[in-house]
């Protein structure tokens, strides 16, 4: 048996399962954003789901919003991460157990997350309460809205509670194969602390530090259970919004659901593209 | 030693955030009642936990199917994710960087981007409303992140040993019984662990493709937090963080360097 053959043997499950699966289920959410759907008798494709969906005002804010959530999580729990890995670097008492409390983080479900944020800064939730005690508020409405409130700061905030961990231990693992030395060398031929960082540290981890946040970003912008807990009635997140059209009873609708999911695809994919580009994927002898 | 209390106070800060939204989940499971504004319940009781665990409630149906799912899951995705790992991993070939940007793609295209038309392909084929439905659609996720992984293990394998093996008289079957599974052996466990993980932890795509008809613990979890039932809500929901700390106390041993990469693959 050639290498060809072995190599395409070895590929074979797994690119069937991927392409029967994934590519199909893409693909006819493609079509049928079109309205391509000959079993109603629909076989001339058009435009007329995304004009709807396009020129629908709650749609484009719903775009906004998801847009808003996936930027403020991403960056917030960036510049967090890198802290916090620069942190975990170093060797301190108690440094094994939040070691140990950013992983367990990790394997934490995002909705067990998105419900106790809720429990935890929802108007009667635990920080309400503490602000009575303190004497701050005497009712639970004279308390912020951080849940189900236009601006998502419950949705922000279960993001970069649960994103944070995910982008340290990457960073982390980055470091770990850099070593010290190059820091130190700077420091060694004059250079400041910060200096030692900007110019020295960052460079070398920002590859990882992008992969990890495009992944982040894609992930906020299209999870459809933390919006589901956490999210407000109007605007819905754009995730919610092509769920709740797609059950709803209305046929016509369900395109509209297919080009909202369209639209999320492209988000995905544009995503995908900058990483790929980042780490030359593309190229013929890419490891 | 003012930087090292601004570490410590640093670290702090990151354990207290890190803990936060877990305490009221702890405190809700055992309380009866716990109205504003009173800041730890005036009763405390175990009934949530003792209605979690009876089976009127269908916790523990929810948790045997959602944890037979994954089960599966990983199984079907360690069977075909071996294989391709070991492509990828152990060779450079043309259209290489193609075949990894497919198995990238389903980490970056979210679920709701392909669960309408996966919907319409299950429906024809009868698997909406199913278990076996449930599980292929689980192996979207799960599989990229397997095949992934074991590539990384296999980069780190060298071929030589089989060869060594097999002009030593053993079988194909034996050569990989013997000396590549014991090789791959402990990332594929580690590779497995965390995608049981993701499948467990799946809500829309079982939310769609079971149509109502398989209830995981997440969408049990969601139906009692959505009925206000915050105590046996809080109790699902610590049950159902339980594997992952299980997953972590078992790898907990090697996590340095190379395990640590491990769990950085997983999904965000």
């Amino acid at each position: 048996m050639t290498d060809r053959t072995r190599i395409a043997l070895l590929l074979a499950p797994a690119l069937l399962v991927l392409a029967g699966l994934f590519l199909t289920g893409l693909g006819l959410t493609l079509l049928r954003s079109f309205r391509y759907l000959p079993g109603l008798g629909l076989t001339e494709p058009d435009l007329a789901a995304y004009a709807a969906v396009l020129t629908a005002p709650g749609f484009l804010r719903s775009l906004a919003l998801s847009l808003w959530i996936a930027t403020a999580s991403t960056v917030i729990a960036a510049v967090l991460a890198l802290a916090a890995a620069l942190l975990l670097r170093q060797t301190f008492p108690g440094r094994t157990l939040i070691a140990f409390l950013v992983q367990l983080n990790l394997t934490i479900p995002h909705i067990v997350g998105a419900i106790g944020i809720l429990y935890l800064v929802s108007q009667s939730g635990s920080f309400a309460r503490l602000a009575h005690a303190a004497g701050l508020i005497s009712a639970p409405a004279e308390f912020p809205i951080l849940t189900h409130d236009p601006y998502a700061i419950g949705i922000i905030l279960l993001y970069v509670w649960k994103e944070l961990p995910f982008i340290t231990l990457i960073l982390l693992a980055n470091l770990q194969t850099l070593g010290e030395d190059h820091e130190a060398v700077a420091r060694s031929l004059g250079a400041s602390r910060w200096q030692a960082f900007r110019h020295v540290l960052l460079p070398m981890v920002l590859p990882g530090l992008a992969t990890a946040s495009a992944l982040v970003f894609a992930f906020a912008f299209g999870a459809y259970e933390v919006p589901l807990v956490l999210g407000a009635h109007a605007p819905k997140a754009l995730p919610v919004l092509a769920w709740q059209a797609w059950t709803d009873t209305d046929l016509a609708s369900r395109s509209e659901a297919m080009a909202m999911a369209v639209v999320i695809a492209v988000v995905g994919l544009a995503l995908l593209a900058l990483v790929a580009r980042g780490l030359r994927l593309g190229g013929q002898d890419a490891r | 030693m003012r930087a090292d209390r601004m570490r410590t106070l640093a670290a702090l800060a990151l354990a207290g955030f890190l803990i936060l939204p877990i305490l009221p989940l702890a405190i809700w499971s055992l309380a009866h009642g716990w109205r504003f504004p009173d800041l730890v319940p005036q009763t405390w009781t175990l009934k949530a936990w003792s209605l979690a665990v009876d089976a009127r409630s269908g916790v523990l149906h929810s948790l045997a199917v959602t944890a037979g799912i994954a089960l599966a899951t990983t199984l079907l995705a360690a069977l075909i994710g071996l294989p391709a790992g070991r492509a990828l991993g152990l060779y450079r070939f043309r259209g290489k960087g193609l075949v990894t940007l497919l198995l990238l793609a389903p980490a970056f295209l979210p679920g709701i981007a392909i669960v309408f038309g996966l919907h319409g392909v299950f429906l024809r084929l009868g698997l909406v409303g199913t278990v076996p439905g449930v599980i292929l659609a689980h192996l979207i996720p799960v599989l990229p992140y397997m095949v992934l992984v074991m590539a990384a293990v296999f980069s780190r394998f060298d071929p030589e040993f089989e060869a060594q093996a097999r002009s030593l008289g053993a079988t194909p079957w034996q050569t990989f019984s013997r000396v590549t599974l014991p090789a791959v052996l402990p990332g594929l466990m580690t590779a497995a662990l965390f995608a049981f993980l993701v499948s467990w932890s799946q809500y829309l795509l079982t939310l769609a493709i079971g149509g109502g008809r398989v209830q995981t613990l997440p969408l049990l979890l969601f139906s009692f937090s959505s009925a206000g039932r915050n105590d046996l809500t809080s109790a699902i929901a610590l049950l159902y963080i339980l594997p992952g700390l299980l997953v972590l106390l078992v790898t907990a041993r090697q996590v340095t360097g190379r395990s640590l990469a491990l769990v950085g693959g997983l999904r965000p």
